[in-house]
């Protein structure tokens, strides 16, 4: 879980960290809410109105999101609070916070050389579809789509430097 | 005894998991005390007596690593043991917080077991 990848953080071939970032995301899902995500596959997919962002600075500057609809996040918040879903309120936000909070985590923890030198800012929350996420240069931006329970979760990592 | 025990983190679900995984590890646990960042958990030790504080390390207002310097001029709790609890996995955050004073590091996400091993010396002062 924590053991550094020989995938050094100067490395610039950033499409080497999607399986990094795929493995990061999944044991995130297995240690903190007790379950498997699985590989999409073909059919309808409903639009995410739940994003959940953290910053990365430091040997890599960037940032991380992921996405759901709201059904996912919820059952998120229930998963990790460990109670029935239709008892879950306002912690939706924040359950989906520390999701992507302990994903960036977890993929630095992973690249040798990131751990020591990025730091993550807390995580922010932006619920509802109608937005356009704009960057300050053309930035890379790996990602992962996974399926959480039947519902697809993005995870996007955008790599500003 | 039941273990009374503060957690500190300023994410409210994550208090939850953190009480859910000490009490799954086997810890008995007395009604638990929770504050959402370091400066908070000044205020309610200087209330209560706890015998084991559970900290994160990134939060607002006050972070983990200032509270534990903070921590010995609390007078009923200067002796508490703190284990950290963060997503931060660097060397040089465990050595910082162990050189601050706690006594255990754990990385997020973990698992009950891992809890376990970090909590249960501490708890049992060996660590």
């Amino acid at each position: 879980m924590n053991s550094h990848s020989p995938v050094l953080a100067a490395n610039r071939n950033h499409e080497s960290w999607t399986p990094l970032l795929e493995m990061a995301v999944r044991e995130v899902f297995e240690l903190m809410l007790g379950c498997q995500l699985t590989s999409p596959i073909d059919g309808e997919e409903t639009a995410p109105d739940y994003t959940a962002m953290v910053g990365l600075a430091g040997h890599l500057c960037g940032l991380l999101s992921v996405r759901c609809h709201g059904k996912a996040a919820a059952l998120m918040a229930s998963k990790m609070l460990g109670v029935d879903l239709d008892k879950v309120g306002p912690e939706v936000s924040d359950a989906l916070g520390e999701v992507c909070n302990m994903a960036a985590g977890n993929f630095k923890n992973k690249i040798a050389g990131l751990a020591e030198g990025c730091m993550l800012s807390p995580p922010t929350v932006v619920t509802g579809s109608d937005y356009t996420l704009h960057s300050s240069s053309d930035s890379p931006t790996i990602e992962v789509r996974l399926f959480f329970e039947g519902m697809l979760i993005v995870i996007s990592l955008q790599i500003h430097s | 005894m039941p273990i009374r025990a503060l957690i500190i983190d300023d994410s409210s679900v994550m208090r939850k998991i953190v009480e859910r995984s000490l009490r799954q590890a086997g810890i008995d646990l007395a009604p638990v005390l929770e504050a959402g960042n370091g400066a908070e958990a000044l205020v309610v030790l200087q209330e209560n007596q706890v015998d084991l504080i559970l900290c994160d390390v990134n939060m607002p207002v006050m972070d983990g690593l200032e509270f534990i310097k903070q921590l010995p001029g609390v007078p009923n709790a200067k002796d508490v043991p703190v284990v950290m609890i963060t997503t931060e996995g660097s060397e040089s955050h465990v050595v910082q917080a162990l050189s601050s004073g706690a006594r255990g590091y754990i990385r997020k996400p973990f698992t009950p077991e891992q809890v376990r091993e970090h909590v249960v010396p501490v708890l049992a002062g060996k660590s």
